[in-house]
């Protein structure tokens, strides 16, 4: 089974040679299938959605609760009513931060990681400026991987939050977020997993990681840009505050006040995206229908060569060996600035990223600029391994 | 080596690889800037890589010394050096140094946000002209 077939992108060229695209970390490509859900939702169905009283809203309400009920079964929540629509994962990171505020005191600690994206950071240091909160960050090993020695010193009775990647964007360290959200639990803390880079490349299923909120974006597992999914447990989310305010969220609204929804659509004020829930939607249909396990697989294989490829290479430092990798390599040639690498890996048609991936504490941490980071999906094979390999090589000689 | 004749030099060269070891050249040459000059000061903001720059102004001259942590940034400063240096304020506020980049046909792949870090660059060299532009 060949599923590059589907993504119609991959049979471009870049820079006049066959796109080798590595840069999954950042998005996906998309296949046939969203594609065409998105445009036949302008085609054939476009309406908004839940108010008015006629066929085509009542299409598009139900491609748009569908949604919800794919990914629903996507992350095994207990209840569709947990699955709020968002822009992505940075929007239900802020989303979270604002609705938490007054569960979070001052002289509390709001714990991340060294790893963290600059997404679960931000919205959190935001917070502790509105709260008084503290800011502590658990400390990596030399491999990349979280300290957990230092993670059980941090998470205390003073928590008041363990906010924690999946996968590490800059690395692909794997997480053991399960041990972690305990740890959290244990000392009453509530608990956020970014799940960005996890959709494709873990198992997720919020009922046994027990967190309080779960975010992914569409577009890093094949869905369209601009849609995203915040996970929360049911019982706290009807507990918080909405966070915006306008049409959707509202029970009734008089000049003076106004009574809230339920959750999720408390958390969804005025039109949603509804294109975005209909190539979500899809790309839920086609995960699916995917053989994951073997596929999984297969990129895990097509990681492992890389990697014993690019270890060949004279002067190529690896950044980050964690215990569980998953799909990403992070590489530094020795001399050489990770841009003047991603260019002349461009210049080949070769798609990667450099630079510090949003990850700049960690770069620090490290002592670093930042690197050059390549990133795989599920439809790379073995001739983009191989490009990949004999790209870098040739970069080395021009620096 | 003048504009021109690096222009011309820059003709020849039929494929990328050639155009890119020739710049890297080009900055492996430069001589840069002490540790003790790459400040923060000095540094260019907006920049993907580290770019740093100074200069002195003598009899209205100005002189440029440009360094960067990337090779091709490096050439493509060394560059805009041969363009620039020993120059007058109002020499340098009317040329043209982005179009420069166009003819060496290398900003194809400096769009966007690389081309962000060069203009941040040429930026930053315009202004200290205009500064010593009576």
């Amino acid at each position: 089974m060949n599923i590059r077939d589907e993504f119609p992108i991959l049979t471009r060229s870049s820079r006049g040679k066959p796109l080798v695209y590595l840069d999954n970390g950042a998005t996906t490509q998309k296949p046939e299938s969203v594609i065409n859900a998105v445009t036949s939702y302008y085609r054939q169905h476009n309406a908004n959605v839940h108010r008015a009283a006629h066929e085509l809203a009542e299409e598009a309400t139900a491609l748009l609760e569908d949604c919800r009920n794919k990914a629903q079964a996507f992350v095994n929540a207990a209840h569709r009513e947990e699955m709020i629509f968002t822009r992505g994962t940075t929007e239900g990171i802020n989303l979270v931060a604002q609705v938490i505020a007054e569960r979070v005191k001052a002289g509390q600690d709001i714990v991340i990681s060294q790893l963290e994206h600059h997404s679960n950071i931000v919205p959190w240091q935001l917070l502790a400026q509105r709260t008084g909160a503290n800011i502590k960050a658990i400390d990596i090993t030399e491999t990349g991987d979280l300290d957990l020695a230092h993670a059980a010193d941090l998470i205390t009775d003073n928590t008041a939050l363990v906010a924690i990647t999946h996968i590490s964007n800059g690395l692909g360290s794997m997480i053991p977020v399960t041990k972690l959200i305990e740890q959290a639990k244990q000392a009453g803390a509530l608990t956020l997993v970014d799940g960005a880079q996890a959709v494709l490349h873990a198992t997720i299923d919020v009922q046994a990681l027990d967190c309080d909120f779960y975010v992914f974006s569409g577009h890093k597992m094949f869905a369209p840009t601009g849609i995203g999914i915040l996970y929360g447990r049911l019982a706290l989310l009807n507990e918080l505050p909405p966070w915006q305010g306008g049409g959707e969220m509202i029970d009734h609204v008089s000049i003076e006040s106004s009574t809230y929804q339920q959750a999720p659509f408390r958390f969804e004020a005025g039109t949603p995206n509804i294109a975005g829930c209909a190539g979500l939607g899809a790309a839920f249909d086609y995960i699916t229908k995917l053989p994951m396990k073997m596929l999984i697989e297969q990129e895990a294989a097509l990681v492992r060569k890389a990697l014993s490829g690019l270890k060949q290479i004279p002067g190529l430092r690896l950044v980050g060996e964690p215990a569980e990798r998953a799909s990403v390599i992070s590489f530094l040639l020795d001399g050489s600035h990770p841009n003047d690498v991603g260019t002349l890996l461009d210049q080949q048609g070769i798609a990667v990223r450099t630079g510090h991936h949003c990850n700049m504490p960690l770069m620090t941490r490290l002592g670093i600029p930042g690197t050059v980071r390549a990133s795989f999906s599920l439809y790379n094979n073995e001739d983009d391994v191989d490009a990949l390999i004999n790209g870098v090589a040739k970069a080395a000689t021009f620096l | 080596m003048t504009l021109d004749e690096l222009l011309d030099t820059f003709e020849f060269f039929d494929d990328w690889e050639d155009k890119y070891r020739f710049i890297i050249d080009l900055g492996k040459e430069l001589p840069g800037l002490p540790d003790t000059d790459k400040t923060d000061a000095h540094l260019i903001r907006g920049c993907q890589s580290q770019v740093w720059l100074t200069y002195e102004s003598t009899d209205e001259l100005l002189r440029f010394n440009m360094d960067s942590d990337a090779h091709i940034v490096r050439g493509l400063i060394a560059v805009v050096l041969i363009a620039i240096q020993n120059r007058s304020g109002a020499e340098i506020q009317r040329l043209d140094i982005e179009g420069i980049f166009g003819q060496l046909d290398l900003l194809a792949h400096l769009s966007v946000t690389r081309g962000n870090g060069l203009r941040a660059m040429v930026s930053r060299i315009k202004e200290v002209a205009h500064r010593h532009t009576d």
